[in-house]
């Protein structure tokens, strides 16, 4: 090699640097704060509590997990959970899809605008306030609701659906929108040239590029009223979801390694269902 | 083209889903101003004395103040970290890049109540830190990264490289590159993943209950704590309208600094 072979690989070195820079202090947060969280999480739930003084045992048993998968309540609710995350990301879908679609390809430029900004806009506002809204208007006992239309669900498992419905939606619907953005119109009206009715254009050409946007709001339909407990203690009355166990066993019977134990589940259920979409390839182009 | 009657059932359906999306939020609005004592509806009259109790609510001002502080804070160093990612991200190539992309958004993935028991794990057991402030921000540093990394990248993405190319090639250093053509074309990026890192901050509840303790509220907290006392009621119901209505502000906020509209709060 002739005598500089700094001169090339300086930038190079400066560009590591610069890197490394960028990278170390978020890296170091993320790692730390977080990562290093649900370790503790996981290390945690084999954790036990002393019988008469509630403190923490720093020993390790499986008595947790054996009971978050032997004990019968803890089962139902688990199913109740993840049947209610379902039941709103399908709910979800059902409402977004149409309104999508119109926002997409119907809709003029001005009213595509306001409708984004429509659709958007009560996301800023607060959680805690819309699900009080749902509390007001669902009351059994002279609400909105019972007054305009003579019914009401009352305060249950089909208040729970609809409220948790009702503060997700956004979620779907931009996703589910910018995928209808992406279809080519030019495809849309070959389609129809060709003979295809709305329904076989939108089941064989739209459905294809529009299912990855729904697979991308489902996973925050799913994963949000999976750990949702706030809007149940709102709504729902006496229904119980992971949420209230979880936070009951934290704060009400202070043990925290059974918390733990049990906060595996939307774990595991969210990680579960991040491979399942993974695995239909839905992901690759959100 | 897709047929007309197509066209009516989506319009039908966009305005049934507006209605469902709109009325609640208008119910709470209109029944901060409701006379009646128990709120039942409809009114029979309205008034403003509501608000005249909320505005010397002493709790709602420090719940308040804690919010604003905790908020403000988290987004100052989610605004920092999550900056410097998305540069890593967008301008340079290394090893475990994927990883690096799916460590930041891991944390709004997840459901609340985990990030939240984890953290209180953490702190609690493993650590031996009393729940405070400091704990929260932490906690909300954490989620909001991803807002503001999601921000940025999508802008620098749109960038490109031209410009900063031409910087450097007529003699900038980097340092003079970043201050003097990065920094002022991601401003508007930066406004608008500071705002929703604020508003996401403003409104947790669940990571924060797990990492407040006893001594902290947030307004969301205190909100929550008042939800079930018939005599906090008129209080509750202002506050919720005061923050319906406040929800105006960012969205104008965004159109007004040229960021991108409030759809990319995800």
């Amino acid at each position: 090699m002739p005598l500089a072979p700094t001169q090339p690989l300086a930038p190079r070195v400066r560009d590591r640097a610069a890197l490394a820079f960028l990278l170390v202090p978020p890296l170091a947060w993320l790692v730390i704060a977080y990562l290093g969280s649900l370790a503790v999480l996981m290390v945690s739930a084999f954790w036990s509590t002393n019988s008469f003084t509630g403190a923490v045992v720093h020993k390790f048993t499986t008595d947790n997990l054996v009971r978050v998968l032997t004990d019968e309540t803890f089962r139902a609710v688990t199913i109740r959970t993840v049947g209610v995350a379902l039941a709103v990301t399908v709910l979800c879908a059902v409402l977004a899809v149409p309104l999508a679609l119109y926002m997409a390809k119907f809709a003029s430029p001005t009213m595509r605008v306001v409708l984004v900004v429509a659709v958007t806009t009560p996301l800023w506002a607060s959680y805690l306030v819309k699900a009080y809204a749902w509390r007001m208007l669902l009351s059994p006992e002279g609400g909105p609701l019972s007054w305009a239309t003579g019914f009401s669900p009352g305060y249950g498992l089909v208040a729970t659906v609809v409220t948790l419905t009702y503060l997700w939606l956004p979620y779907m619907v931009i996703p589910v929108f910018a995928a209808f953005q992406r279809v080519p119109d030019a495809l849309v009206d070959a389609s129809s040239d060709l003979g295809a009715s709305d329904l076989s254009t939108l089941r064989l050409v739209i459905a294809p590029m529009v299912f990855p946007g729904i697979a991308a709001g489902s996973i925050f339909t799913f994963s949000l009223s999976l750990g949702d407990y706030i809007a149940v203690t709102i709504v729902g009355g006496k229904t119980q979801l992971l949420g209230n166990v979880i936070y009951g066993q934290l704060v009400t019977a202070n043990n925290q390694p059974m918390a733990a134990a049990l906060s595996l589940i939307p774990l595991l259920a969210i990680v579960l269902y991040l491979l399942a979409m993974r695995r239909t390839g839905t992901l690759e182009n959100v | 083209m897709l047929s007309t009657r197509l066209r009516v059932f989506t319009r039908a359906w966009t305005a049934l889903v507006l209605v469902f999306v709109y009325a609640p939020l208008l119910l709470v609005v209109v029944n901060a101003f409701n006379s009646s004592k128990s709120f039942a509806f409809p009114p029979t009259g309205l008034t403003l004395q509501w608000w005249r109790t909320a505005w010397h609510s002493e709790g709602m001002w420090t719940s308040l103040g804690n919010s604003v502080v905790i908020g403000l804070v988290a987004t100052a160093i989610a605004l920092v970290l999550g900056t410097m990612v998305a540069f890593a991200v967008q301008r340079y190539e290394f090893f475990g890049k994927q990883t690096v992309n799916l460590l930041v958004v891991l944390p709004i993935t997840l459901p609340g109540i985990v990030t939240g028991i984890a953290l209180n794990a953490t702190f609690t057991s493993a650590l031996g830190i009393t729940l405070g402030m400091a704990t929260v921000i932490v906690g909300h540093a954490t989620f909001c990264i991803v807002i503001v990394f999601n921000n940025t990248q999508a802008r620098l993405r749109r960038l490109g490289t031209s410009l900063e190319d031409a910087s450097a090639d007529l003699g900038a250093s980097s340092w003079q590159t970043f201050r003097f053509v990065t920094l002022p074309m991601m401003r508007g990026a930066l406004v608008a993943g500071a705002i929703l890192a604020f508003a996401l901050s403003f409104d947790e509840i669940v990571v924060t209950t797990f990492t407040a303790g006893p001594t902290v509220q947030t307004l969301p907290i205190w909100i929550f704590g008042n939800l079930f006392r018939p005599n906090q009621a008129p209080v509750i119901n202002v506050v919720a309208a005061a923050l319906t209505l406040a929800a105006i502000v960012p969205v104008w906020l965004a159109q007004r600094f040229g960021g991108d509209p409030a759809g990319t709060r995800i």
